[in-house]
């Protein structure tokens, strides 16, 4: 098997644009999430919470590849173009059909979906209805778009999997790049707020409401006084390449990726499951071939929902003990839901890069039934080598990627 | 609606959804290579158009022979004319 390098990142955040952003905003220990009175015009909606991307309208996309973008399509573009800027991968492999694109996004364009029928469902007519429509709705049409804006003709996948969906598209551009299949991936996921997915928590009893008055303090992982989610939106894309072609060009190699699970607990739709979760966990350290002994730090999942955050620590407590520092980042950034998992494994690489371990914002008191794993207060002056990054999903899906620095 | 009316909707119809610059706006402009406009976008516009301006002409055989922003203006005060003798 070849090796696997991280040679571009890109995030489109809810702390703005670009990776230096969201890196500041987590280590300066801000929280992205806001207030948003709107969301009180939704009928059995409770919370008034999100993490909206700031400032981005796409409007530097030329007109006629934008018109078959949706918002997270936009995300998606503009990340991965930033990732792309910093690969500065040789032009001629964009056209030949080893670079691929692997971009995932929970569901398609709501927002699209929702202009469309409002106007549609008046009297159920077809002739108000643009080419656009399905371009913007497409299961693949992240993927689709950056592939097209960027002219990358190899593979195309779009996976879906909720919140795991960032978690294994990385995952799956790791195999194929490792297997000889593709030379280099532009990885990850993308997500665009609607309240649908706000409600889908809330109607679940997963999503925060009772800081809906103070909004900062309202995403708070593994904490006694958690109350759920707080959706939020963005994009994390990579780039992931042949270790040795990277090095080979004289490539910047910010981590390598070496270990990568994923599986499906089929005892529930939607409960979290511990033993699934550790038995992910001790999959992808196996295909890394390393000891959990030997992993430095652990970036969690834990969304701040009761079960989840309880099974995850149950997970890693049993696998890692008490001796692995772990923390959670959508206390800074809400659950970015898709794009989770691209934008938190970009958050991991940029500790390993400088050193540091971040901590989990508002988490000031640790549940009780959270207790076990090695969480931490503040930023920790300790580099690790080695790093785990866990996404879960409703579904049953189960997802950890392992990184290694350089 | 005057004709001078009627080709200032379609002007502003056309600028606003596919963000054109109002100086392109020229009778003679060629809709692919000076408008930059694409067979996708031709479907669109026949469904800009039919909205702002109350008309059908998705099924009109006279739409191949557009080239021009001119042809459009013309095509459509044809179209006008007629839908108002009919009515």
């Amino acid at each position: 098997m070849r090796r696997v390098a991280v040679t571009g990142m890109g995030a489109v955040s809810p702390f703005g644009r670009g990776v230096n952003e969201l890196t500041r905003g987590i280590i300066e220990g801000r929280s992205a999430i806001v207030a948003l009175d709107e969301l009180a015009d939704y009928g059995g909606l409770r919370t008034r919470l999100a993490a909206l991307v700031p400032g981005v309208d796409g409007k530097e996309i030329a007109r006629n590849k934008r018109r078959s973008m949706s918002r997270q399509s936009i995300f998606a573009v503009l990340a991965a173009g930033e990732a792309l800027t910093q690969a500065a991968l040789p032009e001629a492999g964009y056209g030949s059909g080893r670079y691929g694109v692997v971009v995932g996004t929970t569901i398609s364009s709501l927002e699209t979906s929702e202009s469309f029928f409002a106007d549609h469902l008046r009297d159920k007519s077809f002739t108000r209805m643009k080419t656009s429509l399905f371009f913007k709705t497409m299961n693949h049409s992240a993927a689709a778009n950056v592939a097209h804006f960027f002219g990358i003709e190899g593979r195309l996948l779009a996976p879906a999997a909720a919140c795991a969906t960032g978690c294994q598209a990385l995952g799956y551009a790791y195999e194929m790049i490792a297997s000889g299949t593709q030379d280099a991936i532009i990885c990850g996921g993308t997500e665009e707020f609607h309240p649908l997915s706000a409600a889908t928590f809330d109607l679940m009893n997963a999503a925060s409401f009772r800081y809906n008055d103070r909004p900062l303090v309202a995403s708070r992982p593994f904490d006694r006084q958690r109350d759920g989610v707080v959706c939020g939106e963005g994009a994390g894309i990579l780039v992931l390449e042949e270790w040795q072609s990277a090095k080979s060009r004289g490539a910047e190699i910010l981590a390598e990726i070496i270990g990568f699970a994923t599986l499906t607990e089929t005892g529930s739709i939607a409960e979290p499951s511990s033993a699934a979760m550790q038995r992910c966990m001790a999959l992808a350290l196996a295909d890394a071939g390393v000891e959990a002994s030997l992993i430095g730090y652990i970036n969690a999942h834990a969304t701040a929902t009761e079960k989840g955050d309880i099974a995850e620590a149950k997970a890693l407590l049993g696998l890692f003990g008490d001796q692995v520092p772990v923390s959670s980042l959508k206390g800074h950034l809400g659950h970015t839901l898709a794009a989770s998992g691209g934008l938190e494994t970009i958050a991991t690489i940029e500790m390993m890069r400088c050193g540091e371990l971040w901590p989990t914002r508002n988490l000031t008191e640790i549940d009780p039934c959270c207790r076990g794993p090695k969480f931490f207060a503040d930023i920790d002056k300790q580099a690790a080598s080695l790093a785990l990054k866990n996404n879960f999903a409703l579904g049953g899906v189960n997802s950890s990627l392992v990184i290694r620095s350089v | 609606m005057t004709d001078a009316e009627i080709i200032s909707l379609v002007n502003d119809s056309l600028v606003e959804e596919f963000e054109l610059e109002s100086s392109v706006m020229l009778s003679e402009a060629e809709i692919f290579d000076d408008l930059g406009l694409d067979s996708l976008d031709i479907v669109d516009m026949v469904v800009v158009l039919e909205g702002a301006l109350e008309i059908k002409i998705r099924d009109d055989e006279g739409l191949r022979e557009i080239r021009t922003l001119g042809d459009i203006h013309r095509f459509i005060l044809q179209k006008k004319r007629e839908k108002e003798a009919v009515s």
